[in-house]
């Protein structure tokens, strides 16, 4: 068996995620073949055949161009397996490549075993055991779901042309994420507010909590998307990265992006009206309440 | 311009699911259902471009059983012009390489300008369908879009990437582009809008006779997720839930 792997590569870097596919891989008993768009500077520090093409010249971002060289790849190597990461390049590349080929698609993978690859349902609520029908799959890694190997070892490189015919698609660079004005990864007690917490006003009564718990708020991303939070309260996979000693997570569900910004904190307690959210899988404390009348009960407590 | 929305119809995720006889989905009795949160921004970014263009025709279309056009009015109301409805009782059954079939299927020599579609669905959560739309109908596809701008017939927008960075992408019209929470602020509907919304056509199709690809992916099953471990549950009376909190606080942090 043989996975191809596509390694992701960011203004000059290897993103960490490429190590997940490996240990996927070998969780898989499949001989990994890696495939990176990057710079020969810059390799995956991985012990096996790597198939490089120059990202200064095919583009760090250009969907037709990766899937043309991703074909040529598949067509030379027929691997039974080609894997992703679930991420803003993996779920982009992934489809189209799974077209081409005729492939079936999995998506977000957090786990296998005989049967099949399990895969979130409903917000986590519910796991779904899906396999491809046909001989080749294309599978995303939902991040974090996989430790990531330790990197060792150099590739055998072998260089890739760049495909004729231009991309439909014009990446014109990137933006720097917002400067944050508050930094929350060296708060050690933060307290989050989540949409439950039904509408701007209530963000006081969340920020009051914190303050009196002597932390920071933070938040989950439809609250920063409504305009109640700055961005630099987001916490999660495309907000801020924290790692407190105690995570109070108000009215927050606990989506896979929410938890992967939050999943380092050493103690977590989740205020939620719905025992079976899914941050109660991570939670020390689940505290099954409506946090408009717990948590002022809670803040005269601490105050009083 | 034509503009076509993709719209899904997703149980709220607030909901007790329990599993259906064959153990190969949600069941969907007693469930409450909504638009796909996705799809609001969506439907949203094709009103915007009509009130910006004038002139434009916004077509939302939606695959599932008769309850789908519930939520097809919502979108009408939201400023959509007509709706299409391809009726499936079973739309789970497909996977993503199907409905985006029935999508291309209905769309190919339509001649839209622009088609919309949701980042993933909040229940399935592949985010495959709107990407492999574009590819089946050989258009750029700009995803996971969190900014958008239409300019002479050029669409531009920022791809979110992980950590907050963005990519700035534009591309050619016409194109698909699949919207990432955040994109921009759905409205709601207005009473006189949803009186109007109800005068608004929506054609009915069947899967059928679109056809039905088969299926790249097979469903052994699903279950539920295994029960947390060792957490410490607080429930009941508001008071002792407080105590039980504060004494937790007290022992393992020096709070208070
Ligand atoms: C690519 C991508 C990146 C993303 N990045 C992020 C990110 O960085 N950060 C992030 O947070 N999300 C992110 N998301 C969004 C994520 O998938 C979820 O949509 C989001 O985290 C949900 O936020 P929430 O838990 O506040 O809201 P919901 O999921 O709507 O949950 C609200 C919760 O509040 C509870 N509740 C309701 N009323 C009450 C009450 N009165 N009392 C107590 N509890 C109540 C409900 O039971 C529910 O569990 C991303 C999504 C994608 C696709
Ligand atoms: N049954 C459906 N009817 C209409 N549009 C759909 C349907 N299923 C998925 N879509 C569209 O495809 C997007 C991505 O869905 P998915 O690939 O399932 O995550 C959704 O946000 C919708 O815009």
């Amino acid at each position: 068996m043989k996975a191809l792997l596509v390694a992701e590569y960011r203004e000059n870097q290897v993103r960490e995620c490429t190590y997940e596919l490996l240990s996927f891989a070998e969780r898989l008993g499949a001989a990994p073949v890696m495939f990176i768009v990057g710079d020969a500077d810059a390799l995956p520090a991985f012990e096996g055949p790597l198939y490089l093409a120059e990202a200064s010249t095919c583009g760090e971002f250009s969907p037709s161009v990766h899937k043309a060289l991703l074909l040529e790849v598949i067509a030379r190597e027929q691997p039974d397996y080609v894997v992703f990461s679930h991420s803003s390049y993996g779920w982009d590349l992934a489809p189209r490549v799974a077209l081409a080929t005729g492939a079936g698609q999995i998506s977000e993978i957090l786990d296998l075993h005989e049967e099949g690859f399990v895969v979130p349902l409903c917000n986590s609520k519910l796991r779904s055991t899906l396999k491809a029908s046909g001989p080749l799959s294309v599978l995303t890694l939902q991040s974090g779901a996989f430790a990531a190997a330790e990197p060792q070892g150099s590739p055998q490189v072998m260089a890739l042309d760049v495909p004729a015919g231009t991309d439909p698609l014009r990446f014109e660079g990137l933006e720097e994420a917002e400067k944050s004005e508050v930094d929350l990864s060296k708060a050690e007690i933060i307290v989050s507010a989540g949409r439950g917490i039904g509408k701007k006003d209530n963000i006081e009564m969340i920020a009051n909590l914190a303050k009196a718990m002597g932390g920071e708020f933070g938040a989950s991303r439809p609250v920063v998307d409504a305009g109640w939070a700055e961005h630099s309260r987001q916490v999660g996979s495309t907000g801020q990265s924290v790692a407190p000693k105690l995570y109070v997570a108000c009215g927050i569900s606990g989506a896979v992006q929410h938890l992967m910004g939050m999943k380092k904190s050493d103690f977590v307690i989740a205020i939620n009206s719905d025992a079976e959210a899914p941050i109660a899988e991570v939670a020390d404390v689940m505290v099954v309440a409506d946090l408009k009348e717990f948590v002022p009960a809670l803040l005269s407590c601490l105050q009083g | 311009m034509k503009i076509l929305v993709c719209i899904k119809q997703v149980p709220d995720m607030e909901s007790k699911f329990k599993l259906n006889p064959e153990g190969l989905w949600y069941s969907d009795a007693n469930l409450a259902w909504r638009m796909n949160e996705y799809d609001e921004y969506a439907v949203e970014q094709a009103v915007q471009l009509k009130e910006q263009l004038g002139d434009a025709e916004i077509c939302v279309l939606a695959i599932g059983p008769d309850r789908v056009k519930e939520m097809m009015k919502k979108a009408l109301a939201m400023g959509a012009d007509r709706g299409v409805h391809i009726k499936d009782e079973e739309p789970w059954r497909m996977d993503c390489f199907g409905i985006a079939s029935l999508i291309a299927a209905y769309a190919r020599d339509k001649d839209f300008g622009l088609v919309f579609t949701g980042m993933q669905s909040q229940d399935r959560g592949s985010a495959q369908v709107g990407t492999l739309v574009g590819e089946m109908l050989e258009l750029p596809v700009l995803s996971t879009l969190v900014e958008f701008s239409f300019e002479g017939g050029r669409v531009s927008g920022k791809r979110e990437l992980e950590g907050g960075v963005r990519a700035r992408v534009s591309a050619q019209s016409p194109a698909v582009v699949t919207c990432q929470l955040g994109l921009n602020t759905p409205r709601y509907p207005t009473l006189p809008n949803i009186m109007k919304a109800k005068k608004k056509e929506i054609q009915t199709l069947v899967s059928s006779e679109l056809g039905v690809q088969p299926g790249r992916v097979e469903m052994v099953r699903v279950a539920f997720p295994e029960k947390r471990k060792g957490g410490m549950l607080i429930q009941g009376d508001i008071s002792q839930m407080t105590s039980q909190l504060m004494t937790v606080l007290k022992d393992k942090f020096s709070i208070i």
